[in-house]
């Protein structure tokens, strides 16, 4: 029982993380209607750039709320440079955007700080959480931040204007311009929000799976099988598919017999396949329907 | 070089008006055979490890041009081709390992297993479009080196230790090199795959796809089966990878875990962008970037072929939406013109 409940919690940990990301790729989902596959890469870069600051004597905290600040910065530069001309370009346009945007982050990162595998800090040591042996103080660290980011993500969108002006501008963008919504700049902040996710998420996970340029891969097809549990269309939903997909692989991990650790990324992708076969509009999605 | 302009994912209007029809196709032909007899004969000019790189480049062209096939008449897009270029692989150097087949004979077996495979994974993938779809054949080409490793497998795919294959000989007392052989019988493949890509997208199949690609809902309408077809084109691409595959098993030889990462899949994308999306003959533009390009930049710096990539994609998108097509079509109108 109690290494039920134990695989639970750190299923828990890890899930906040695969919430994260699921929810920065929901966000530019619904901004433009694309999944970016260069996500788990900016997270990536972010991190090292945290990675960097440290280096160089800063101390965790401001290392730490600095990347937030620059991953926000180039998630609107990247929009601003890259896809906002691409706007009106067709899908296959907007994927090779993606895909050149994921070469050349995973490039320069292993061209700037190579492709060593790299410690990254814990900011709260790994001692057990509170006395209990059944966590320990990162990972409920790793809960309890994405907790709170999504909290305050929740707190954005309900209740301040700018957030109704984003849900607006990603719902009905011609609407939204008509009442006179800047929504080219509400694309650009929720490429900035959405990286600034990603950098959180990166930096929470990044002592577990330690630096290095591919290190986000297979979170990203996490992420990706979360937000396709949650329905791809609702933050809620890739929040709740985060927590079940990380609760979901650990405890497969932990009981079915001759499963171990490297059935990690095919169960990612059976999850994918199951999901998109028996029920393709997740748990919370709403089945689209197309105007004809 | 033969066009097939109406397949493009851009209608390019210079293409939709032939102005000299007759002096377009003859400049076509021209090209088509000097390209041909420039293929045949390099071998005799080139020393053994060139011609081995030869044969790399029209393997990666075999399998941009299955990538091409499927993105250029059904508009799906996949990012986990090297999936199927894998299961190709091992199943060649399996076959040739444990049961002796001819190893000219395992093609056609991993094209079945490739095509499985593909049908298989279409069926559920396809309910997504676009960047969806591209993220969950993304996910497929990201869990690939996993599976392979898997214990369940671990037993006929060698695990991290890979599998050894043994070289071909030139047969029938050919006098010629037995890399120059493997190059021959690439191309021979190759020109066949070409050839049965050509005539897909004439079919009624092709023109069903094409249909689907440009309206799905009118298609349907008109009694195009959208499932069936999507899944199909798709098996039949992730065959033509699957020969890819198999081909280079045997020309380099070996199999491991470590030449199907994702950066393959990615690299197969690439190459049909450079080359232009939907144009069968860009995929061996295509194929000379992926294989050429590496060798240069990582010769400078590791991992700098990423970002040489990455800025190509980039400059192909910005100033060169078609690739290598538009280049191939300017210089077309340019000799038409004369």
């Amino acid at each position: 029982m109690e290494l039920l409940i134990g695989q639970t919690l750190s299923g828990l940990a890890n899930g906040a993380i695969y919430a994260c990301i699921a929810l920065a790729l929901v966000m530019i989902y619904k901004t433009i209607d694309h999944l970016n596959i260069a996500q788990g890469e900016m997270a990536m870069i972010s991190t090292f750039f945290a990675w960097q600051l440290m280096e160089w004597g800063v101390p965790y905290w401001p290392a730490f709320f600095l990347t937030i600040f620059v991953a926000f910065c180039g998630g609107v530069a990247i929009d601003r440079v890259l896809f906002r001309p691409l706007a009106k370009a067709p899908v296959l346009t907007h994927l090779a955007g993606f895909v050149a945007l994921f070469m050349i982050l995973n490039s320069v990162a292993g061209l700037v700080w190579d492709f060593t595998i790299k410690p990254f800090p814990y900011p709260f040591g790994t001692s057990p959480f509170l006395g209990s042996s059944l966590i320990s103080t990162h990972q409920a660290a790793m809960i309890g931040i994405s907790m709170v980011l999504l909290f305050l993500l929740y707190l954005f969108f309900q209740f301040t204007r700018i957030g109704l002006a984003m849900r607006a501008a990603a719902t009905l963008p011609e609407s939204a311009r008509l009442v006179g919504i800047r929504t080219g700049r509400m694309v650009s902040l929720g490429w900035g929000m959405a990286s600034a996710i990603g950098a959180v998420a990166g930096m929470l996970i990044a002592p577990v799976v330690f630096l290095e340029p591919n290190m986000m891969a297979g979170i990203l097809l996490y992420g990706f099988a979360a937000a396709v549990l949650g329905g791809l269309s609702s933050p809620a939903g890739a929040v709740a598919g985060g927590l079940l997909v990380g609760v979901f692989e650990n405890l497969v991990g932990t009981f079915v017999p001759g499963v171990g650790h490297e059935i990690k990324l095919p169960l990612a992708l059976a999850l994918i396949i199951a999901v998109l076969a028996l029920k393709p509009n997740g748990l919370f999605g709403r089945k689209i329907t197309q105007r004809v | 070089m033969m066009d097939i302009g109406n397949t493009s994912t851009r209608t390019d209007p210079s293409a939709a008006i032939p102005a000299r029809p007759g002096i377009g196709a003859r400049f076509n032909v021209i090209v088509t055979i000097v390209l041909l007899l420039v293929l045949v004969f390099a071998p005799a000019f080139a020393k053994n490890f060139f011609v081995f790189q030869m044969t790399l480049w029209l393997i990666y062209a075999i399998a941009i041009l299955a990538l091409n096939l499927l993105t250029g008449s059904s508009g799906q897009v996949s990012l986990g081709h090297s999936a199927f270029y894998a299961i190709g692989a091992y199943t060649a150097a399996i076959l040739l390992n444990e049961t002796g087949l001819n190893y000219v004979l395992t093609l056609p077996v991993a094209a079945l297993f490739g095509f499985v495979a593909g049908f298989l994974f279409g069926f559920p993938a396809l309910r997504l479009t676009g960047v969806a779809l591209a993220m969950a054949t993304f996910a497929l080409a990201v869990a690939t080196p996993a599976i392979i490793k898997l214990h369940v497998f671990e037993e006929w795919t060698g695990g991290v230790q890979g599998l050894f294959v043994d070289k071909p000989r030139a047969p029938f007392g050919l006098p010629i090199s037995d890399d120059a052989w493997l190059y021959y019988l690439t191309l021979a493949v190759g020109v066949l795959v070409f050839l049965f890509g050509l005539s897909l997208l004439n079919s009624r199949t092709g023109r069903a796809c094409l249909a689907l690609r440009d309206n799905p809902i009118a298609a349907s309408a008109m009694g195009v089966n959208v499932a069936l077809y999507k899944t199909l084109i798709f098996g039949v691409s992730a065959a033509i990878a699957s020969i890819a595959g198999a081909l280079s098993a045997i020309a380099i030889q070996f199999v491991a875990v470590d030449s199907f990462t994702f950066h393959l899949a990615i690299l197969l994308f690439v190459g049909m962008v450079v080359g232009g999306i939907g144009w069968l003959p860009g995929s061996l533009v295509g194929a000379a970037f992926v294989v050429f390009v590496p060798n240069i930049a990582d010769g400078i710096s590791q991992g700098l072929s990423g970002a040489v990539f990455g800025g190509l994609l980039l400059l192909v998108i910005f100033v060169l939406p078609n690739g290598a097509k538009q280049i191939a079509t300017w210089l077309s109108a340019q000799f038409g013109a004369k």
